[in-house]
């Protein structure tokens, strides 16, 4: 005696967020059914085993069914297929795109390539995220990037309206889409302490503050034009530095790092650069915080008593990020 | 007359990618009527087309409009090869072709097609312009208004009530022809689905024909069914009760009086139709003629012969306490039957006997709930069923050359449909034999059912035989004959239904009689068995709840009448042993009414299903059901102590019930209390049943299982297992409580929490060996976790009730059982004790039920002196009730309401949101809300077929996704036609089969409904002047997304 066919389809789609959670996870059903035995579910209504088997079969028929709509959500609200409230289809988008950060943070600046997408058990292996949650979040990534990529206008707004996502998970998306796009290293050992919500906060910063809007030609858009200016700075700014050696030399770092900008390929660098050149020996030197802010700050100020520095728009525009970039960064 | 159909394809959006180069798609679309072909240009290179098209005009006769269904096909156009189809859509125009309903359909429809579901979806504007306004109903029956619901409908009054309507009409299924076996399963499964609808829309306006020549305007309890017949054919029937319906509205009002007249009206009507069927004579008016047959006159008879037919003695669950049967053996049990059958097919023919032309007239009703005053007293339930041999056509006139696509009917067919007429009319004639030996003159909650396996097929009917006010029925629709004594005396309306119809003295099976604990007056059964709904004005005790029996019978595969014979000897043991079952777990329950009561019998290759579903209530105008006693049969059989301690746990059970219930019966003062009548007859020891009489009624409630209780013989290890399955039976949880019918007694105060769902399961039976008790057992504990799997899933909205819980159980193979259920859950307030709220619900209730039948006193008037004198001597109370809710009428019919719900009708698109929520429920009412407008019936069937069931994620997943189809589909019909709720929505047919080795499986539903615009009931006047976006603007910004 085996039950050969089992289905229970409600005119509002049922769905139970738990379920749903289990099933963005990458359990499998029997998993999903021991999780939800050990979470106490069976006491609520009387329940056995074989019912929760049943209904937890059924919610990931309707998941399954649903993943080709919230491939493009838009189509979530004007399809006829499920009959889902309005507030239900908003959970359902945000957290079928809402990812594991310990898992963004491997594919950080990494090419959203099939290569990537082959080496996904490592990472699911390293991160604990199961393979099936790590291609969901991965394809997620790739699916936000090719439709944002052709787009005109500000990031986090096309991806906002694109994929019906708050404000927060936009964003997110945005530095996502951001890194990937310029490829910005982010694995090496000594960048290994940074969080994702630490790129994702120097990528608000970048992207609001370096970029034209659009996502395409980043690079460029990164303001070639000011920073090529940058350069001239570099025999000026002995002028205004006395302090001490280590002083010069962070201050060398920042130069030195705001002039690579115009190279693409330095830009990949970018991070790697705050850490080495600037955080690494504040932090050997035992700078607080505060301490932190305080050089930063006066330094950014010096360079407006300089008479003879032309480019204070563009100095501000780049010490402002950086500066809010270090802060971010600077934490153990 | 004709009629121009105007068509306009507007849009498409998420269409399917069909050219894999560009992923892109060439959509064009053909709009089909009849034989009518339009195509529009090809919109290249887009996935969402607009096509704007310009109006396609059909001038077609409105026969042709009632039958057929616009066809709307979407193709891929391809310039070296044939066109790919992408989908289609089959609009059923008939809510456009009466004026109160939708003037307009428009919206966007899913495109469907049956191999690969839906792709994409269409936008789509229909128009109806009728010629000739004064004459055009003739014909056909343009006009006619169709309800599934099974009461009178809302925002109408019913003037009057004509009676049983039915119609069959029979095709070959194009599945079983031929040119299947060439043609693709895609174009065979169209074939069908077109077939299909022909045939409904075909049925639909030969019924309406009938209701035109019985001076009726409507249909109510319209009820659909297919027979699929395999190699025999196809068989639609229908059956529904004809009405004279009236809009709620000031200005319909006098026009009734003369128009609606019972003696001129179908007079009138005989003039006006030249009956092209050739039908009786229309003169012999108040007889309906039931040869629907045009042509065929013929005497059938030589038909039947070969025909195999056993008609199946018959149960009648009624009110009495033991069921209806003696004696162990079956002979007796059948000799019983056959005499009551008899003797009452004697009274018939003596008491009828002036009466010839209503000889063939059935005083059948498809309603289920009454107007108050309506339904006098109920007798029980009747039922027949019969098993037949479905023959193979041999028709040599048509061989081969059949085409697959409709006959023409009025030529060469109708030879089958005279056979299926007759079996029915065969069974109708036993049902209202059944009731008349319960003294009824009527049978209301009236259905028809079968069940088919391979060749054999049984008929099944039950209804519950009653006794109506003959004030509301068009005359002689009934002959009233001796039961005109029971008039005299008015009746108490919270008890009078419960009172016999019968004559006490002359008894059509042993009963137990007590005087009524209402009114004191009359004389009540002990219990109450019916297939109608609660009445609204029953006094009740507590909550109702779900009862069923489930049984299983094995039986060995035979052929042809071996097998017919061995089925119809197994089915009385089955009726009777669901009997007892129910009977036990009433009791168990502590009550003693069933309504609702729905017996399924389903036959299989190697065994026979039976599952009987009802609602189970406290009346209390009944006596206190008694307990339940266990006894041994021989003593040392088993030991006294296993015995007492199953007895406890059936105490328990029974204490445990009251309180889940909140069964606390008023307290009777013991003197008031009729004491029981003598039993008139000597009454023989029962199978496994006993009861007894008892003089001391009112200590019932302190000790069941005395003398008075029902007795359970525990004689062999069966009986234990019996009882063992007794007690599975798990209460719903806290918070749940489940019925079957429309009302949920004991709650009214709902919110506005509502849950359709539909739920299949299938369960192989691996274990060859099984017996009757194992399958009992597999049987009821699938029907259990059904249940159990409801209640876990709907946890969210408790405190909920399940209602209308419809089960329907098939064998679809040899080892497979085959349950489909649909029901609503819907959300109360738990707060019994606000007054507020409680009272609310119960006020609607009633103010609704009054306005639903609101006879004019004028119209009286006009009939006939003697129906004046009828009215007068029925009621003192129905007088006085008459006058107060028909001022309350006339209040709330507001000139408002027309142009309200104009005004409603564009309310599809609002707001961001493109797609209208359509609610959707199988009651008649959606809580919270009142209907201002039917729209017109949904009467839909799909066909859907793979050939990649395990890419589809299995049976389950194939299913899952069809079942969300339907709905879909059904939603997207609703929202075009400007509705927002489907009600009285069922799925009358859900056929499943598949093929895992060769990765197939098909599927067949059907499903029906009424559409309605419903308006919350606090907030009706803001949500008016909300929905005021304009008609085709809203359907523009659609297009444009």
């Amino acid at each position: 005696m085996s039950v050969e066919l089992d289905v229970f389809v409600g005119n509002t789609t049922i769905m139970d967020e738990e379920v749903y959670q289990l099933w963005l996870d990458g359990y499998t059903v029997n998993d999903a059914v021991k999780v939800r035995m050990e979470g106490g579910v069976m006491d609520e209504c009387e329940a056995s085993k074989d019912v929760l088997l049943s209904d937890t079969m059924d919610q990931y028929r309707t998941f399954q069914m649903c993943e080709r709509l919230l491939h493009s959500p838009a189509k979530l609200a004007n399809q006829l297929l499920f009959q889902i409230p309005p507030h239900r289809q908003i959970m359902l988008i945000e957290r079928y795109y809402a990812f594991d950060d310990t898992f963004v943070r491997e594919v950080l600046g990494k090419k959203l390539s099939k290569g990537t997408k082959k080496d996904l058990d490592d990472i699911s292996a390293k991160t604990s995220v199961t393979l099936k949650s790590c291609r969901r979040q991965f394809d997620n990534f790739k699916r936000v990037f090719k439709v944002v990529e052709e787009l005109k206008g500000p990031l986090v707004e096309n991806i906002r309206q694109h994929f019906l996502l708050s404000d927060k998970l936009a964003r997110d998306y945005a530095a996502i889409v951001f890194f990937a796009n310029n490829r910005f290293e982010t694995g090496k050992r000594k960048l290994q302490y940074l969080s994702f919500q630490d790129f994702a906060f120097c990528a608000g910063q970048l992207i609001s503050n370096w970029t034209v809007g659009a996502v395409d030609n980043m690079v460029e858009d990164m303001d070639e034009h000011a920073f090529q200016t940058l350069p001239s700075l570099r025999g000026k700014t002995k002028v205004f530095i006395e302090m001490e050696g280590s002083f010069k030399n962070l201050s060398r770092g920042l130069i030195n790092i705001a002039a690579k900008l115009t190279n693409t390929k330095d830009v990949r660098d970018f991070f790697i650069d705050l850490v080495e050149k600037f955080i690494e020996p504040c932090r050997s030197d035992r700078w607080s915080a505060a301490d932190m802010k305080l050089y930063l700050t006066h330094y950014t100020n010096s360079a407006h008593i300089l008479d003879t520095f032309k480019h204070q728009v563009v100095w501000d525009r780049y010490m402002g990020v950086v500066k809010s970039c270090i802060f971010k960064m600077y934490h153990d | 007359m004709p009629g121009k159909l105007k068509a306009k394809i507007v849009a498409g959006r998420h269409l399917p990618v069909m050219d894999r180069a560009s992923d892109l798609t060439d959509a064009f679309v053909e709009v089909k009527f009849g034989n009518t072909t339009f195509k529009t240009d090809v919109c290249p290179k887009s996935l969402n087309p607009q096509w704007n098209s310009e109006w396609f005009k059909f001038e077609v006769d409105d026969e042709d409009l009632q039958d057929e269904p616009l066809q709307i096909t979407v193709l891929d156009h391809d310039t070296y090869s044939a066109n790919d189809a992408i989908g289609k859509v089959y609009i059923d125009i008939d809510p456009l072709l009466y004026s109160e309903a939708a003037s307009v359909i428009s919206g966007w429809f899913p495109i469907y097609d049956t191999i690969h579901g839906i792709r994409g979806e269409i936008n789509v504007i229909v128009k109806v312009e009728l010629f000739n306004d004064l004459n055009r109903f003739r014909q056909s029956s343009c006009g006619v208004k169709f309800f599934c619901t099974t009461c009178i409908p809302q925002c109408y009054r019913a003037t009057l009530v004509h009676g049983f309507v039915e119609e069959l009409v029979v095709n070959e299924d194009p599945e079983y022809q031929w040119i299947d076996r060439i043609r693709t399963p895609r174009a065979s499964n169209e074939a069908r689905q077109r077939l299909i609808s022909l045939m409904s829309g075909e049925l639909q306006r030969k019924i309406g024909l009938k209701v035109l020549e019985m001076g009726g305007n409507a249909v109510v309890g319209y009820l659909q069914c297919f027979d699929l017949e395999g190699e025999s054919g196809l068989v639609v029937r229908a059956i529904g009760t004809a009405c004279t319906l009236d809009k709620l509205s000031s200005g319909s009002a006098p026009n009734t009086n003369t128009h609606m007249h019972p003696n001129t009206a179908p007079a009138s009507n005989a003039c006006n139709s030249p009956s092209k069927d050739g039908k009786e004579s229309p003169l012999a008016h108040g007889c309906r003629s039931t040869h629907n047959s045009p042509v065929h006159s013929v005497c059938s008879s030589q038909r039947l012969s070969q025909n195999f037919s056993v008609s199946v003695p018959t149960l009648i669950f009624t009110g009495m306490g033991s069921g209806g049967s003696a004696g162990k053996e079956a002979g007796p049990l059948r000799t019983l039957l056959r005499q009551q059958t008899q003797t009452a097919l004697e009274q018939r023919g003596a008491s009828s006997s002036g009466l010839l032309l209503n000889a063939r007239e059935f005083p059948f009703f498809t309603l289920t709930s009454f107007p108050p005053g309506f339904l006098l007293h109920v007798g029980g339930v009747v039922s027949a069923r019969s098993v037949k041999l479905l023959d193979r056509i041999h028709n040599p006139a048509l061989g081969n050359t059949r085409s697959y696509k409709l006959l023409d009917w009025n030529s060469v067919t109708a030879d089958e449909p005279e056979t299926r007429d007759a079996w029915w009319e065969e069974i109708r004639q036993e049902i209202k034999s059944h009731a008349r030996a319960l003294g009824c003159h009527a049978v209301v909650g009236y259905s028809e059912s079968t069940s088919i396996c391979e060749e054999v097929c049984i008929l099944s009917a039950s209804g519950t035989a009653a006794i109506l006010n003959p004030r509301y029925m068009r005359e002689g629709c009934l002959d009233i004959g001796c039961t005109d004594h029971r008039f005299e005396e008015p009746s108490p309306p919270n008890c009078g239904f419960c009172h016999i119809p019968y004559d006490e003295l002359n008894m059509p099976f042993p009963a137990q009689l007590t005087y009524c604990y209402h009114c004191r007056r009359q004389k009540v059964p002990d219990v109450l068995f019916t297939t109608i709904d609660l009445p609204s004005e029953a006094a009740v005790a507590g909550k109702g709840c779900l009862i069923q029996a489930r049984l299983c019978r094995l039986k060995k595969k035979a052929q042809g009448e071996a097998n017919a014979t061995a089925i119809s000897n197994l089915l009385p043991f089955m009726e009777y042993e669901l009997h007892t079952q129910l009977m036990n777990k009433l009791k168990l329950r502590s009550m003693n009414a069933l309504f609702g009561l729905h017996i399924q019998i389903s036959v299989g290759e190697n065994m026979l299903l039976g599952l009987a579903s009802a609602t189970g209530v406290y009346l209390t105008a009944l006596p206190a059901p008694g307990g339940i006693q266990i006894a041994g049969k021989t003593p040392g059989d088993l030991s006294s102590e296993h015995i007492s301690s199953i007895q406890k746990r059936i105490n328990d059970t029974i204490a445990v019930n009251k309180e889940l219930y909140q069964i606390n019966p008023p307290e009777l003062a013991e003197e008031g209390v009729g004491s029981p009548i003598p039993e008139p007859r000597h009454r023989s020891r029962l199978f496994r049943s006993h009861s007894e009489s008892s003089d001391e009624l009112s200590e019932l409630d302190l000790s069941h299982g005395k003398k008075d209780a029902f007795v359970l013989e525990i004689d062999d290890t069966d009986a234990v297992e019996d009882i063992h399955s007794l007690l599975i039976d798990a209460p719903p949880p806290t918070g749940f409580y489940s019925c079957n019918t429309e009302n949920m007694p004991g709650i009214s105060n709902w919110t506005s929490g509502v849950q359709m769902f539909t739920s299949v399961r299938v369960l192989r039976l691996s274990n060859a060996n099984l017996t009757n008790q194992g399958l009992n057992k597999i049987f009821t504990d699938l029907c259990e976790n059904l249940l159990k799997s409801f209640y876990f899933k709907l946890r969210s909205m408790i405190p909920c009730c399940l209602c209308h819980l419809n089960f329907t159980v098939a064998v679809p193979e040899e080892e497979l059982i085959q349950v489909t259920v649909t029901a609503v859950a819907m959300t109360y307030d738990k707060e019994q004790t606000q007054e507020k709220t409680a009272e609310k619900p119960i006020n609607k209730g009633s103010l609704e039920a009054e306005e639903q039948l609101q006879f004019p006193l004028e119209l009286c008037a006009d009939s006939s002196s003697s129906n004046i004198q009828t009215a007068s001597k029925i009621s003192g109370v129905g007088e006085s009730t008459n006058m107060s809710p028909r001022v309350s009428s006339l209040e709330r019919c507001s000139p408002l309401q027309e142009g309200r719900s104009r005004s409603l009708r564009s309310s599809r698109s609002f707001g961001g949101s493109s797609v209208t929520v359509v609610k959707m429920t199988p009651l008649s009412f959606l809580p919270g809300t009142r209907i201002i407008k039917y729209l017109g019936i949904i009467n839909m069937f799909f066909i859907r077929e793979t050939t990649s069931l395990r890419e589809e994620g299995g049976v389950s997943g194939f299913l899952h996704s069809f079942i969300a189809e339907v709905f879909a589909m059904v939603r997207a019909h609703v929202a075009a036609l400007g509705g927002n709720a489907v009600v009285s929505y069922s799925m009358k047919e859900c056929v499943f089969m598949e093929n895992p080795n060769k990765n197939q499986a098909q599927c067949l539903i059907n499903v029906s409904g009424d559409a309605v615009i419903c308006i919350s009931e606090t907030d009706q006047e803001s949500s008016a002047s909300t929905a005021n976006t304009g008609q085709t603007g809203g359907s523009e910004t659609d297009g444009a997304t």
